[in-house]
């Protein structure tokens, strides 16, 4: 592996039931950032069927060249097609870095290909840089969230990552800009790597235990009456998270007990928890005290839930949910992609 | 004197804390509100072996040590009392006399269901008017062709109404008097035996505690648990055992009850700070932390001590006698210590006060153990 | 039907600390798990054995003290447990990992190879796909639903908007979530045997057929350049405004966070 025969950066464009993923764009984003650092050519790797149309988009959104992967066994995703595809990519633009979302493919797709090509790959990065010697620094998560480490590929080429989706920034939509558009010579050769798929459904079914929500939105006195928590359910939809309540919403039957935070309900530690009308009695916080970001909303100043927030918000609940809701459903419909 | 833990022992603790946070803890607090035997709860330590760890298993046991067995009881106890006692009363004082002097046909009938979970156990000794004073037994058990017939009845028999194996002590032979007293064994279903009244308690209120009745109530000779007459010397050894358990349970609350205060004062803001800062709680704290410690070594010692067929009699007494007080004082501390909201049903220190209290009293009072501390020393 | 899981001994990450005067990770006296999602994998393998009789073998790469998580393995249920330890090994990144623990798979026989989706330390997700790249087999990865067919597997993998119902031929190997079920407590009997009768047998490089460029930190294209702990958690910030502006503050803070 001669490193010097690697040049430009390709970036993986996921895309399921073909609607091209946000993640994708963020990572043209990023790769034209640092395919103008080191001075080369950002290329997207479009991989589906009858994915053609959204090759224009691609350009639009940073990429220098887009080669299309269009085959039967690509139409919905399926580890060995896809990997096939995704090397012939590689050993044919030769790139110095390969970028995939940290999605549930690019996961499962990602560590597969590097592995055929017996190169290395760094999972779910936060941050890429590059460093004085022209080589891709990825900052990831490690050890439960606990701590960051920097990864480096010295020696082997392409360096691959998979990037956290949410964390790069999409490009501003340029609709004037021009790139080169590809029909990729694919060969696709059935061996015993590959599946079957029965059927592909939709998501139905809906967890509603609080206990399993990476966000909840929780609801305490100062929400002051059911009708009122139509707000946190709607904060709790735009984020994906569920609603949870102290106790003293729950006595008021404003909610369910098994929606109850603390000693006499249940202990929970979610990414995000925002504690909304809550003053913060002790036997709430030894129910979350763990989240990862305490966000409390209250009138009063002096509530003790502000000493253990991260960050404290001093104002009226009902006054402030509607404006943070609908600044939450602007970057929803960001993330959408319009072709 | 050594005893050390193995890694063997380390690894049975954990899954003991394991099981006791995710199946015991959850449901302590409705078990007591409700008075409810947990039936489901038994059943799961049967499917892994916890109901008979400390006997072989070609007796249905699990053949782990008589330490692991106790340490299976204080840390149940940790979270829940009343499970604690349920194990307790049913190895120490059900399985194990049947083990020790039972006969290879009753150890195969009796024991092998026992250790296996399959059955739950008892022991009848108790009567209303035999309670401190065990020798003014007044149930009888009469000899008639191939059975004995028994007639009377005992109170406050914990695991009463869902055991299905009794140890009863009864009289055979008024005359001979201490030694005219034996030990059965009966099963729940024989016809003339009946359980009566489910006492209504201050603490481990989902022990099952009720009164067993037997009128005209047959059972076949070979039920019989040793010679005739050796009754109330089982029933005196099988105590000296079960005392061990007791031990065991009363460190288990104690510890439960230490494990929520330090978690509590730690949290609970007064005058600025957290209480953990002021003084008098940080000496309580010691105190606390040093009663258990030192009840632990005497809990283990006692085990240690009759795991390796030393005598223990003493040992299993002082155990009793200093954790259970230890447990009292305790208990009633963390209580103090939680101030307004311990007193509630919010917090679980109240209900580790109230059953702390009766380690006290059963398999013998804290007056008893302090008789039988004395008597060796100054017969 | 004979199965290999794959597990990895992991420091329990939830209840690591952070020292809050020095900003960096309390080590000390946090326990040594199974890792969870292994730990549903091999609860997958034995609800198999239970229900087929089928034959368990795991298998761990790690050093000595990983057989600790190998007697909770066997206390479990496992028929057989196999550490695979050499100085050699130390220092490898997920592929010089995969690489290693495919060579000692080609040594087992087996229908279906069991991973955990993820170890709570590395975070990578790696290692499942890669050992299936090396073993020239199949690969499903976020399995929540497994049913065996005898010489297949109906499996239900995971993606976010919803899930895929696959036909895969054995061998092939799958990667277990910890959502995927609820793993059994070791029995007491297990327990004991493990450190009664239990030999555990132990590999080294010499036990593999392996390259040995391939292997350890020399055999990683991917190496840690440094690491850092992200800072205590600092006191939290107050704020007052209108609500729209307070509005935007949560954005902002969220957005910092990579909440959104």
């Amino acid at each position: 592996m001669n490193i010097n025969d690697y040049s430009g950066v390709l970036v993986y464009v996921e895309q399921r039931l073909n609607e091209v993923q946000n993640v994708s764009l963020e990572l043209l984003g990023k790769g034209r950032k640092i395919a103008d650092e080191l001075g080369v050519q950002v290329t997207a790797a479009l991989i589906g069927k009858n994915i053609e149309k959204h090759a224009r988009l691609l350009v639009e959104y940073g990429a220098d060249k887009v080669i299309i992967l269009d085959h039967d066994s690509l139409e919905l995703y399926s580890t060995e097609p896809y990997t096939q595809a995704m090397v012939q990519a590689v050993q044919s633009e030769s790139p110095e870095i390969v970028l995939f979302g940290a999605t549930s493919i690019g996961r499962d797709l990602a560590p597969r290909v590097s592995a055929r090509l017996l190169t290395g790959l760094t999972a779910d990065c936060t941050s890429l840089e590059i460093s004085e010697e022209r080589m891709l620094l990825m900052t990831r998560p490690a050890f439960g969230g606990n701590i960051m480490a920097t990864i480096v590929s010295p020696d082997h080429r392409p360096q691959m990552s998979t990037v956290r989706p949410g964390v790069m920034t999409k490009m501003e939509r340029d609709a004037q800009r021009v790139g080169e558009i590809i029909h990729f010579p694919l060969q696709i050769v059935k061996n015993n790597n590959f599946v079957e798929i029965l059927s592909f459904e939709k998501e139905t079914e809906e967890k509603q235990d609080i206990q399993e929500a990476t966000i909840l939105v929780s609801g305490g006195r100062g929400v002051g009456s059911k009708e009122n928590f139509t707000l946190l359910y709607d904060l709790a939809d735009s984020l994906g998270g569920l609603v949870s309540a102290s106790r003293a919403a729950v006595d008021s039957g404003w909610m369910d007990h098994d929606r109850q935070v603390g000693q006499t309900g249940k202990t929970v530690r979610p990414n995000l928890y925002f504690a909304c009308g809550i003053s913060g009695a002790i036997q709430h916080v030894a129910g979350m005290e763990e989240a990862e970001l305490i966000v409390a909303i209250n009138k009063d100043k002096g509530a003790k839930i502000f000493e253990y927030a991260d960050l404290g918000i001093v104002g009226d609940v009902h006054k402030i949910l509607p404006f943070l809701i609908e600044e939450i459903k602007k970057i929803n419909l960001t993330k959408k992609i319009q072709d | 004197m050594r005893f050390e833990l193995t890694n063997e022992d380390l690894m049975m603790r954990e899954l003991f804390r394991k099981f006791t946070k995710n199946e015991v803890e959850p449901i302590a607090a409705e078990v007591d509100d409700l008075e409810r035997f947990p039936e489901e709860t038994v059943k799961k330590m049967a499917d892994l072996g916890l109901m008979g760890i400390p006997f072989p298993r070609n007796y249905g046991g699990a053949g782990g040590t008589y330490w692991q067995y106790i340490n299976c009881v204080e840390e149940l106890g940790v979270a829940c009392g009343t499970t604690s006692v349920i194990l307790s009363a049913h190895t120490s004082l059900c399985a194990a006399p049947i083990y020790e002097f039972g006969t290879e046909a009753q150890k195969q009938k009796f024991l092998v269901p026992l250790a296996k979970g399959e059955k739950v156990g008892a022991f009848g000794l108790t009567e209303p008017n035999a309670g401190t004073d065990a020798s003014g037994q007044q149930t009888t058990a009469i000899k008639d062709g191939d059975d004995y017939i028994l007639n009377g009845s005992k109170i406050f028999i914990t695991n009463a109404g869902y055991a299905d194996i009794y140890i009863v002590i009864a009289m055979t032979d008024r005359a001979q008097g201490l030694k005219g007293i034996s030990a059965f064994i009966v099963e729940a279903d024989t016809p003339g035996f009946t359980i009566g009244k489910k006492e209504k308690k201050l603490g481990i209120r989902g022990s099952s505690t009720c009164e067993l009745i037997f009128e005209d109530c047959r059972i076949p000779a070979e039920n019989l648990l040793g010679a005739e007459g050796k009754g109330f010397k089982i029933a005196m050894v099988t105590l000296d055992g079960g005392r061990i358990g007791i031990a065991a349970q009363a460190l288990g609350i104690a510890q439960g009850a230490y494990n929520e205060t330090v978690k509590y004062v730690k949290e609970r803001k007064q005058f600025g700070r957290s209480i953990s800062q002021f003084q008098n709680t940080q000496f309580v704290i010691a105190d606390m932390k040093t009663k258990l410690e030192a009840a632990r070594l005497l809990v283990y010692n006692a085990a240690y001590k009759k795991e390796n067929k030393l005598p223990y009699a003493q040992e299993a007494a002082m155990a009793k006698l200093y954790a259970s007080e230890m447990a009292m004082e305790l208990t009633t501390k963390a209580v103090q210590l939680h101030g307004g909201y311990g007193y509630t049903r919010e917090y679980p220190v109240e209900r580790m006060m109230r059953d702390a209290k009766i380690t006290e009293i059963y398999e013998g009072t804290s007056e008893v153990q302090r008789m039988v501390i004395s008597a060796s020393e100054l017969k | 039907m004979k199965i290999v899981v794959c597990i990895k001994q992991v420091p329990d990450t939830n209840e690591v600390k952070l020292d809050p005067k020095t900003g960096t990770l309390i080590r000390d006296g946090v326990p040594s798990i199974i890792n969870p999602d292994d730990k549903a994998g091999l609860e997958a393998a034995l609800r198999l054995k239970d229900q087929y009789g089928a034959h368990v073998t795991v298998i761990t790469m790690g050093p000595p003290q990983a057989k600790v998580a190998l007697q909770e393995a066997y206390a479990m249920g496992a028929d057989r447990v196999i550490l695979l330890t050499d100085r050699v090994f130390a220092g490898a990144d997920t592929l010089a990992t995969s690489t290693t623990i495919a060579a000692a798979l080609q040594k087992l026989e087996f229908d279906l190879v069991i991973t955990g989706r993820q170890a709570i330390d590395g975070d990578t997700a790696q290692v499942g796909p890669q050992i299936a790249e090396h073993l020239n087999i199949p690969q499903i990865s976020y399995v929540s639903a497994f049913e065996n067919h005898g010489d297949h597997a109906i499996v239900k993998r995971s993606f976010e908007d919803g899930f895929q119902k696959i036909k895969v031929s054995y061998p092939c190997l799958i990667t277990a979530l910890s959502e995927l079920n609820e793993a059994r407590y070791m029995s007491v009997m297990g327990l004991l045997d493990a450190h009664r009768i239990l030999e555990i047998e132990t590999w080294g490089f010499s036990d593999i057929d392996a390259d040995i460029e391939r292997m350890g930190l020399k055999g990683s294209p991917t190496k840690v350049k440094k690491s850092f702990t992200k800072g205590a958690k600092s006191a939290g910030k107050m704020v007052e405004g209108s609500p729209k502006e307070l509005a935007i503050a949560i954005v902002d803070k969220l957005h910092e966070k990579f909440m959104i």
